[in-house]
């Protein structure tokens, strides 16, 4: 082949390339489709309702399953409305004879609260293998042999798929499976508290399982769970110890969302787990998606589901959603995007850069990109850069229903205990560790100084003074001002350590903070929570380790301070005041409480407020139980109430309807592409560079030429 | 041949006995059972008893190497060390803690993995060798001082460098090709050009200094000026006689490699969003899954090992003065 021949065909080859978006990350059959476009940074462990507990994994399973029960998209504080129910079960409660109870009668009179829930009908399942029947009305994969299953890699590959309607069954079949011993439900301990008979029917069900081969099909069926009974095809009924009222909101996590007999049969037969055909990689469910294309490692799509039942855009919200847009979408069908395509991304550049191409519809800011991102305005206000506005991103941020906090373990005779003196020790800490300062420097500030253990958003959150943290706050001019270091060095010499020595034998103050070992920046942040510290000459030493080696001294009360945090499960003051209960001290009964703060009035409170709902007669009440409480923890300090982080998530312009929601987390189905905007900015955006392919090449002939010669000089010397 | 192939084999079930004992001895070293069962989990609301369970499900309820309690041959086998390994050494790797088939999970992850490593090898083997033969052509001239000087300015820079500079410049800066991800069949060659080319980039400094150190040792020889003497030109000196003699010791470090290829890249895999047994590797470490980062050790000490004996084999080839006995 001629050079002439060799330098057309590049310039062949070149040609497509001067279109645009060679550096498109999907297939070009793609382009232009009702397909949003987002990343995940972990892969889901799980997808079995039953097991299914963190973020990475609700993301996807909040799209698939349908509990009785979802948030409302817009209102806020978050409101729960019904999903698959006919509407939001109110509790009936009995006594310990079965007689009814009024709805205000004593929490100690009420033995079993009831809470009947009735589904809608005519919702029908995606399309499944497992419900194909044959003429005879048999399952077509009831018995899939060795054979038939060697042509069989995904479930894409049964060539026969139908669906059935959902019924009770289905939900008192999944509320089983939390006690199913091979599942390991990370709830089951804790309902097993609650549900009547859930934990003897685990005791009852590990009994069988020992007896079964190992992957044999344990038929739940089979087995009684007295506490959840089904009324009719469509009602079925869950019965509680004592009052719980929390527990509408466990009706709108997966953990309760309903998984039908038939495929639980389905993927028990032999050699499916072997092709990782289960229900914790296919899940099977109602939900406005299903999960077409499941490789964690690169891609994970989902699907809308043809059956999905019909549901509308909501038309109610917020104040100011009318304003966002937020309601011009108000009464169409649900979902808006024909597919959603989730691409792993571990590395926060190509994240960031994709989305800048257009290639993500939306993106957290990461530390790396948030100069590049938003700067601050005059007032201190947060708002987007010129290249961003410029690309007509926009930015969302909300407070998230979660905190961080150091805490005092109140076991440790130095910083524990009730007493004065290590009150005004863990008081005078509260005040001298700034963190306003921190949230300035190590999180661009984004959060906010928490007050007490609730954050914004949750029932017994207050603002202004009276939400003020007295002990670390004055209120000055209509803001809280953090309390001068004179005070904490007062209350540290009230303490009995006085300029950070022991006021008898002159023993300085030294503090241990155990932490696990954390990434880029750990060692600035640490040296920063030193300087504090020192400010009232009290020595930090920082004991770092795995966060294994962390969890097992928390859980033995070795530690003296420590960091942690906690995620809203759901919006209620007992998902947070919880965490200083006394029941649920750590050391005590291995709970959540890793304080072990047991403050005997707290816990009165605690238990009044617990078994109160928010709306209704006695709200009124139940936020003065709650504020009589979080005072209480402001006077005793168990925890230095850190921040409560606040989420900055950008959208393209293109993306429509993106409200950030912490709790409900089906939010796929309401968000809407402009595909054509999309596919019009990508294209201007992403037009490729050639001259540098040139320069290079130019660049390599330049470095050779030199060698060429020397190399032809050579020769023609060696030849004379 | 054969026997020698077999004695090797033989040979390698001690070295895959301690590389397995010793990968258990650290794992278990940093991570109790107990330890495995919280980060499976997770970290919310686990029970004791659950964490029991779990480890009862999986065998992590059992001691570590010695069961003071069994009796007979079960103080040995009804251990976590034996329960574990002994299906290994059939080819059976079990399941990774979360419950999926390892060896389905390898068998994906290889063709993505195989797919960047044939070609950053194979092109980096050609373009290194060609760049020292090009060197030591003009050794002691200004051209072989400004190569090795490059060579040592290119393998001076870190890897990772040339990735987070490679995805600035050709997928931010120049938008050619994606700056991550992958696609399975021939859409893949988009997603690989950029990571091919870095990986070749990244590895001419080191591997040419070492080509044209053994290429110069070889010029000096005496079977080399013989060949010039006999009116040879420079190039077929160059290109048939110290390139295929120079290739014994190149051999020794090359071939032993090729095994490994299967085993992916760590670093481009992951930034590259590249879905291999390299990132496999790396995600298993990360989630403590001690089945998976077993599976992984043993088939890389397999693929070592294997790979040694391949370099065995390749001396022959090369060498007409090697035999074996």
């Amino acid at each position: 082949m001629s050079f002439v021949r060799i330098v057309c065909l590049f310039l062949c080859l070149l040609i497509p390339a001067c279109s645009s978006e060679q550096n498109d990350p999907y297939p070009a059959s793609e382009r232009g489709l009702n397909i949003l476009y987002s990343a995940f940074t972990e892969r889901p462990k799980h997808l079995d309702p039953a097991q299914s507990y963190t973020e990475d994994e609700i993301t996807f399973t909040a799209q698939i399953y349908e509990p009785p029960l979802q948030y409302h998209y817009l209102k806020r504080p978050y409101t729960l409305i019904p999903a698959t129910s006919t509407s939001v079960p109110v509790a009936r409660y009995t006594d310990a004879q079965g007689r009814d109870l009024p709805a205000d009668a004593a929490p100690d009179r009420i033995a079993y609260s009831i809470y009947e829930v009735r589904i809608r009908p005519g919702i029908r399942y995606q399309p499944h293998p497992a419900f194909a029947l044959d003429a005879a009305g048999q399952p077509v994969y009831g018995t899939v042999d060795g054979e038939r299953l060697r042509a069989i890699e995904t479930l894409a590959d049964f060539p026969s798929v139908s669906t059935r309607e959902l019924v009770a069954d289905d939900y008192i079949y999944q509320i089983k499976r939390l006690a199913h011993p091979r599942l390991h439900s990370p709830i089951f301990g804790m309902m097993a508290e609650r549900i009547v008979g859930l934990r003897e029917l685990g005791k009852v069900l590990q009994d069988e399982a020992s007896r079964l081969p190992a992957a044999a099909w344990l038929d739940l069926d089979r087995f009684a769970l007295p506490g959840v009974t089904r009324l009719d095809r469509y009602s079925y009924r869950i019965t509680l110890r004592g009052k719980y009222p929390q527990f509408v909101y466990w009706l709108a996590m997966p953990f309760f969302a309903p998984v039908p007999r038939e495929v639980d049969r389905f993927y028990a037969q032999p050699g499916m787990a072997e092709k990782n055909l289960t229900l914790d990689w296919y899940p099977v469910g109602t939900g406005p998606f299903m999960l077409t294309e499941n490789n964690p490692n690169s891609r994970m799509v989902l699907q809308r589901n043809p059956n999905f039942h019909g549901e509308t855009y909501p038309c109610d919200g917020e104040a100011a959603d009318r304003a966002a847009g937020l309601l011009a979408d108000c009464g169409q069908p649900l979902p808006f995007i024909e597919r959603a395509v989730f691409s792993r991304e571990k590395e926060s550049i190509p994240y960031w850069n994709k989305f800048l191409q257009g290639y993500y519809d939306a993106s957290s800011i990461s530390s790396d990109s948030f100069d590049q991102a938003v700067r601050l305005g005059v007032g201190g206000d947060i708002e987007l850069s010129d290249e961003m506005r410029g690309k007509g991103i926009r930015l969302l941020t909300s407070v998230r229903a979660s905190i961080f906090y150091l805490g005092f373990n109140m076991l440790d005779p130095i910083v524990g205990g009730l007493s004065e003196q290590t009150t005004r020790l863990r008081q005078a800490l509260s005040i001298a560790i700034d963190q306003e300062e921190f949230i300035s420097i190590f999180m661009n500030g984004r959060g906010i100084a928490a007050s007490s253990p609730l954050p914004p958003g949750i029932f017994g959150y207050l603002e202004g003074e009276e939400g003020s943290n007295p002990v670390v706050y004055d209120w000055v001019h209509g803001q809280a001002r953090r309390k001068p270091l004179s005070a904490a060095r007062k209350l540290l010499a009230e303490a009995g350590w006085p300029n950070g020595r022991h006021a008898t034998t002159g023993e300085p103050l030294v503090l241990n903070l155990d932490t696990t070992t954390g990434g880029m920046g750990e060692k600035s942040r640490l040296d920063w929570l030193t300087r504090q510290f020192a400010k009232l000459e009290i020595q930090l030493v920082v004991r770092s380790t795995d966060f294994n080696r962390f969890q097992d001294k928390v859980r033995k009360g070795a530690v003296q301070l420590y960091y942690l945090g906690w995620n809203a499960d759901y919006p209620d003051p007992e998902n947070f005041l919880f965490l200083l209960a006394g029941p649920e001290g750590k050391v005590a009964r291995g709970g959540e409480n890793a304080s072990n703060y047991a403050n005997p009035e707290y816990d009165r409170l605690f238990e009044q407020m617990k078994n109160m709902e928010s709306d209704g007669p006695r709200a009124a009440e139940r936020l003065r139980i709650i504020r009589q409480a979080v005072a209480v923890l402001q006077h005793d300090a168990p925890w230095i109430y850190g921040f409560h982080p606040k989420s900055y998530t950008l959208g393209h312009a293109w993306l429509h309807n993106r409200k950030p929601s912490d709790v409900g987390n089906n939010i796929l189905k309401y968000q809407r592409i402009d595909g054509g905007e999309r596919a019009r900015l990508r294209q201007a955006w992403n037009r490729p560079v050639l001259w540098p392919l040139f320069a290079i090449a130019l660049l390599l002939v330049g470095l050779l030429l030199p060698a060429v010669l020397a190399y032809r000089r050579r020769e023609r010397g060696t030849a004379c | 041949m054969l026997a020698y192939i077999v004695r090797r084999l033989l040979y390698a079930l001690p070295i895959l006995i301690g590389v397995n004992l010793i990968t258990f001895a650290l794992f278990f070293v940093v991570n109790t059972p107990d330890d495995m069962a919280r980060m499976q989990l997770g970290v919310k609301r686990v029970t004791p008893e659950a964490i029991a369970k779990w480890k009862a499900e999986r065998g992590y309820d059992r001691p570590l190497f010695i069961n003071a309690e069994a009796a007979g041959t079960g103080v040995v086998t009804e251990t976590i060390f034996f329960a574990k390994s002994v299906r290994m050494f059939a080819g059976d790797f079990g399941r990774a803690e979360d419950g999926r088939d390892i060896a389905r999970e390898i068998r994906l992850r290889m063709e993505p993995s195989l797919a960047i490593a044939v070609p950053t090898f194979i092109l980096g083997l050609l373009v290194s060798v060609s760049f020292a033969l090009l060197l030591t052509f003009f050794r002691a001239g200004s051209l072989d001082f400004w190569g090795v000087f490059v060579c040592v300015a290119m393998m001076s820079i870190s890897g990772l460098f040339y990735i987070i500079g490679g995805q600035y410049l050709v997928s931010k800066l120049w938008r050619l090709v994606p700056i991550s991800g992958y696609a399975g069949g021939f859409d893949a060659w988009k997603f690989l050009i950029l990571p091919v080319v870095i990986g070749v980039v990244s590895g001419i400094g080191a591997s040419t200094r070492w080509y044209r150190t053994m290429f110069l040792e070889e010029i000096a020889k005496d079977y080399v000026r013989t060949a010039r003497a006999k009116g040879l030109s420079e190039v077929v000196v160059l290109f048939r006689h110290v390139l295929r003699n120079a290739l014994i010791p190149i051999l020794t470090g090359v071939v032993v490699v090729i095994p490994l290829l299967f085993m992916g890249s760590l670093l481009s895999e992951s930034f590259f969003g590249i879905p291999g047994l390299g990132s496999y590797t790396i995600d298993a470490i990360n989630a403590q899954d001690f089945a998976v980062v077993r599976a992984m050790v043993f088939i890389g000490s397999l693929l070592y090992i294997i790979g040694l004996i391949l370099t065995d084999l390749s001396y022959t080839l090369v060498d007409p003065r090697i035999r074996f006995v």
